[in-house]
């Protein structure tokens, strides 16, 4: 049975088909990478599931239910979270305070008891912070809770969304490009923690340039290009793949032509 | 340091309040004082929409005019009591901000400015024209709120100007604490992750069209207060405090001061509101000389006074 299911979902602006027919499913703790050449339409992808953008086409479904074109703040509540390729932190609050942000669904409650700030809201707010501190412990941000979000570096700031998306306890987690932007080091540290989220039953769907990284921890793997789903498989599959190898080498081939023009 | 800033603004606001008048010269200042903290009231407000929701309006004032105006009629017409009139006037005022905010927090940046400023102009339209009900231009008498007799028959004799002085403080204290604890709340992480990115707020589950309605009721309750404490002490009220130019009044308060601080905003209302009186000695460049320091303040310190010093003075400490 599969926690979420993409079916022939498209979207075209100003008339180009930025994405089309593109379907695929991801089973509880299952690791879903997906990969392509730049201008694939693997954020678009991203966007239309997590309810940035509305499809024009095709169904998304969670848990069997029909969750296409829902505003983001209820697959939240349904238990969908993401991350984003472009960082999109809280910069005016610290390391810590956008962490707890991540909890709003969990701490939320009346206006009345929050501005009175009476025992309730007190309770609401502690919980969240306890847990938001272990989060960051997690994503080993810890020390740097106190901190203001925008002194830190691009890598921690990537840790720190990941954190601020678990904060949901999301069943299906959405990460765009975790480890760019990061070193060795840092993008195995994110490595074995996307590797120990899914095993606790979370499924993520990845979408990462990091070849290595996702040959290494992705369970199926999703080829996009032009906007098409070329290729799906597991990843010894695709790595031999001569469509996957073709939109790549092609892809570099185009690149190396503009460059040298 | 960030646990305790709530305590520490609030007994700064308190000492400040408590100790000034024993610097006042003349009752005059008593009356300069309460008009800081009743514009301060309305500017704390503004924060809670500006400073943490991140959203602007330019119409503020007109639900300034609705609390101003509620406690010059609900006495005459329903025979209220003027506190209660105040009450009446902070819930129409809320009622309409829900009903006025819906359609217009939609839009963004200067299209929802150009749409809440079409509100404010709207208010003071309907006050000014309603001769018969307001009285138009020439404006209202406002009954005697009362508390003043009753303290004095407890043994607290103040004077008027002394009365409105101290009982202005009281209610912007509590302003202001209600707002320092909507910023430590879940609900003000909600509208602090909204002013700083729409889609990630959204993603983590924050319903981001009611809570942006949410700021915009509370800071419209604030204005309400804040209208209906001015047409008390006053005893008078014109359709000018429903103006285009109070409103604008009150964002710049808010924004020279440092809209995302509290004490700040108040910091900004008490410059805006004294800096006249005091540039009166450049005469007829009056005016000029107080563009001109709005001018050089957003130039040099765009956050807003408060937060652009206390950065200066820590990053020297560091």
């Amino acid at each position: 049975m599969s926690l979420l299911q993409i079916e022939g979902l498209g979207i075209d602006f100003g008339g180009v088909r930025a994405v089309n027919d593109v379907g695929f499913a991801l089973k509880p703790g299952e690791i879903v990478s997906v990969i392509g050449p730049n201008g694939a339409g693997k954020t678009t992808l991203f966007n239309m599931i997590s309810g940035v953008y509305a499809p024009a086409r095709g169904r998304v479904a969670l848990d069997g239910e029909d969750v296409t074109r829902m505003p983001p703040h209820h697959l939240a509540r349904r238990g969908l979270s993401r991350t984003f390729q472009n960082l999109q932190i809280f910069q005016s609050m610290s390391v810590l305070e956008n962490a707890v942000a991540g909890h709003h669904l969990h701490e939320r409650g009346s206006v009345f008891a929050d501005l009175f700030s009476l025992p309730a809201a007190r309770r609401r707010s502690r919980a969240s912070e306890e847990s938001a501190r272990a989060l960051l412990d997690r994503v080993g941000l810890g020390r740097a809770a106190e901190q203001e979000a925008g002194s830190l570096s691009y890598g921690a700031l990537k840790r720190l969304e990941i954190a601020r998306a678990l904060a949901l306890k999301p069943r299906v987690l959405l990460l765009d490009e975790p480890a760019a932007g990061c070193n060795a080091v840092e993008t195995e540290e994110i490595d074995h923690l996307i590797a120990k989220v899914a095993a606790e039953g979370v499924s993520i769907l990845l979408v990462e340039h990091d070849m290595k990284m996702v040959m290494r921890i992705s369970n199926h793997i999703v080829v996009l290009d032009h906007g098409e789903k070329i290729a799906e498989g597991e990843p010894a599959a695709i790595a031999r793949d001569p469509r996957v190898i073709e939109a790549y080498l092609g892809a570099q081939a185009t690149e190396a032509q503009n460059a040298d023009g | 340091m960030r646990l305790s800033s709530k305590t520490t603004t609030l007994l700064i606001l308190a000492a400040v309040i408590a100790i000034a008048p024993v610097f006042f010269p003349s009752s005059y200042y008593f009356r300069v004082g309460s008009l800081i903290f009743v514009n301060g009231l309305a500017v704390t407000g503004l924060v809670i929409l500006i400073g943490y929701a991140g959203q602007i309006s330019l119409g503020h004032a007109g639900f300034a005019g609705i609390g101003a105006y509620a406690c010059a009629l609900a006495p005459v017409h329903l025979g209220l009591h003027p506190a209660l009139a105040a009450v009446l006037g902070a819930a129409l005022s809320a009622a309409i901000a829900f009903l006025v905010g819906r359609p217009i927090l939609r839009l963004k940046g200067y299209y929802l400015a150009v749409a809440s400023l079409g509100f404010g102009i709207l208010v003071s339209m309907v006050l000014s024209n309603e001769a018969q009900l307001t009285g138009g231009p020439d404006g209202m008498a406002v009954p005697e709120l009362g508390l003043r007799a009753v303290l004095k028959a407890i043994g607290i004799d103040l004077s008027n100007t002394e009365f409105w002085y101290a009982f202005s403080g009281l209610v912007l204290v509590i302003g202001a604490w209600l707002a320092l604890n909507l910023y430590h709340s879940p609900t003000g992480r909600a509208l602090r992750a909204l002013h700083g990115s729409e889609v990630a707020a959204r993603t983590v589950g924050v319903d981001v069209a009611h809570y942006k309605l949410v700021a915009f009721v509370l800071s419209a309750v604030y204005a309400s207060v804040s209208g209906s404490l001015l047409a008390l002490q006053n005893k008078f009220i014109t359709p000018d405090v429903a103006g285009f130019m109070h409103s604008i009044e009150m964002v710049t308060m808010a924004v020279l001061g440092g809209a995302g601080s509290v004490l700040g905003a108040i910091l900004g209302a008490a410059i805006l509101t004294t800096l006249p009186q005091v540039l009166t000695v450049f005469q007829e460049y009056e005016q000029l000389m107080l563009g001109l320091v709005m001018m050089l303040v957003m130039i040099f310190m765009r956050e807003g006074l408060l937060p652009s010093i206390t950065r200066r003075i820590r990053g020297r400490a560091e």
